[in-house]
């Protein structure tokens, strides 16, 4: 966004109408005032919990407090289970975005590609698409042992038959005169897909990373669940077996974190895109 | 008379499941070498796939294409002829600059060498076009785009050109300048050049010969040759003159009564 200032001065700058100055003013009021709420909700919220705690209006052993879950965040670096533990599943839920992103673009390519093949294919992808992924977890557990590879799976499965749909949804929707352009012009499929398909897909592709990365986390956490001894997904479940509410309450705002940064790097990636 | 394309008693109908809609039903005629021809007929008549046959991306269900006495084969096999076909929209690719856009065609059949990237560049210069060469083609205002467009077919030096409506989506104003302008082009290059459209006064004012189609099925109603005896460069001029309305009534008579057909090519 054109930002000709972050805080209004007092006056309009010179070769500024009067008007202008004034919408520029009230925008920006508006996107304060947005700010400034967004603020205040969560540190109300914090501090009602905070008080809550300290006045045992609520119980700490099941709810934690603010502080707790600081110090306990403040213990996790000190003997660097933090890094461990978000390390492994970070690596987890990226290795999986990656390979969801680069195999559902094969297969959308070949049924783009291979005439007739999506048509008998459909039925599978959506039954497979709507069935819920953590009926497969077990299944996984006992092929492919309670490794990182279990979870990786997992992470795949959850997000690769929607992101497979979605991306041949909107191959198929590209522009039919574009294509003609393209034969006649002497060009073949192979050239229609390189010249018209991909390029005008590159929003729909960047737009279905999104989705994928937030389902990636999805499935690596319910693998973790399942069939993990490190990573955010196991801290979850271990504390809550222990009575560790602290420990859960932590990782769940640690994952909050890294879906949120996840969800960043590729709103940039989208922005960066539209700029060119 | 040497006659580049001949359409030889050709025939076309659409399937589904319901029913078969003929398109086309025996249509036959000539485009002599260097020659500009116009086809009107009423919306719907399978104007358009007449030219998708003629371009080779429709076989006929019965019937032959000839290009110079030989039989034309289906779409892009070795010996078929090099056709420039320009759609309604100009379709310039929003992720490719101008000049990446017009280069298009000779990327697609390999022969985008030195040559040929000089004659891009000189018809760019040509049609005013060198300075908005590096420019996406959301900056370029609809009569740019149109004829960058042709650039982008004239890059691939064709053989034939077919034009199907391409200035149906310019407004008015825009349409009658582009339209002059683009044949203008096409008779100093002595490009052969078909151009569908279902205006009439446009096909009059433009073309060498005007072809008029019946409803669907589409048959050859008649075929009227075209001549001024003043510059055809200004589109207005042209509307003005007695010849231009004498076409003009004579071919409206055609188009609008179904049961007169004559020929008078």
């Amino acid at each position: 966004m054109n930002r000709p200032f972050s805080n209004p001065p007092k006056r309009a700058p010179e070769k500024m109408s009067e008007n202008q100055y004034l919408f520029l003013k009230a925008h920006y009021r508006h996107h304060h005032m947005v700010s400034l709420s967004r603020f205040l909700l969560i540190t109300v919220f914090l501090c009602l919990w905070e008080t809550a705690a300290r006045k045992e209006w609520i119980d700490v052993f099941f709810f934690s407090s603010p502080c707790g879950i600081l110090s306990y965040l403040y213990q996790m670096f000190l003997d660097h289970s933090f890094f461990t533990h978000t390390g492994i599943t970070l690596l987890e839920t990226i290795i999986s975005f990656l390979l969801v992103t680069l195999l559902s673009l094969v297969a959308a390519t070949l049924l783009w590609y291979i005439s007739g093949l999506s048509e008998i294919l459909e039925p599978y992808l959506v039954i497979l698409n709507s069935l819920p992924k953590s009926a497969l977890a077990p299944l996984l557990i006992v092929w492919l042992g309670t490794g990182t590879d279990t979870i990786i799976v997992a992470g795949i499965s959850v997000a690769i038959f929607g992101s497979i749909i979605n991306l041949y949804t909107g191959f198929c929707q590209a522009d039919a005169e574009m294509l003609k352009l393209i034969y006649t012009l002497g060009g073949n499929r192979r050239d229609a897909f390189m010249k018209v398909i991909l390029p005008s897909s590159i929003p729909l592709i960047l737009s279905n990373m999104k989705v994928n990365i937030g389902l990636s986390l999805v499935g690596v956490i319910i693998g973790e669940f399942l069939a993990a001894r490190r990573g955010l997904g196991y801290l979850i479940i271990y504390g809550s077996q222990v009575f560790q509410l602290n420990m859960v309450i932590t990782s769940i705002i640690i994952l909050c974190a890294i879906a949120m940064a996840f969800y960043q790097i590729i709103q940039h990636l989208e922005h960066a895109y539209r700029k060119k | 008379m040497n006659s580049l394309l001949s359409l030889q008693d050709i025939s076309y109908s659409y399937h589904s499941l319901k029913e078969e809609t003929p398109a086309l039903s025996n249509i036959s005629f000539e485009v002599s070498d260097g020659e500009f021809l116009a086809i009107v007929g009423p919306s719907g008549c399978g104007k358009s796939t007449l030219l998708s046959i003629i371009a080779g991306l429709l076989m006929p269900e019965q019937g032959t294409v000839f290009y110079k006495d030989r039989a034309l084969s289906c779409c892009g096999s070795e010996n078929s002829v090099k056709i420039g076909y320009m759609l309604q929209h100009d379709h310039l690719f929003e992720w490719r600059t101008i000049y990446q856009n017009v280069i298009l065609g000779l990327e697609l059949n390999h022969t985008l060498n030195a040559k040929n990237r000089d004659y891009v560049l000189k018809l760019l210069k040509d049609y005013e076009l060198y300075s908005f060469k590096d420019k996406k083609p959301s900056e370029l205002s609809g009569g740019m785009r149109q004829r960058a467009a042709l650039i982008r077919t004239m890059a691939i030096r064709p053989d034939l050109l077919l034009l199907d409506e391409p200035f149906s989506a310019l407004d008015s104003q825009t349409r009658l300048n582009v339209s002059a302008d683009i044949a203008q082009i096409i008779r100093n290059t002595h490009m052969t050049a078909i151009l569908i459209t279902h205006d009439l006064a446009e096909a009059v004012t433009l073309a060498d010969r005007v072809l008029v189609l019946s409803k669907r099925p589409a048959c050859v109603k008649c075929q009227m040759p075209i001549q001024f005896n003043i510059d055809r460069h200004d589109p207005m001029m042209i509307r003005n003159t007695l010849e231009y309305q004498l076409y003009f009534n004579q071919l409206w008579e055609v188009l609008t009564h179904e049961q007169t057909i004559f020929q008078s090519a």
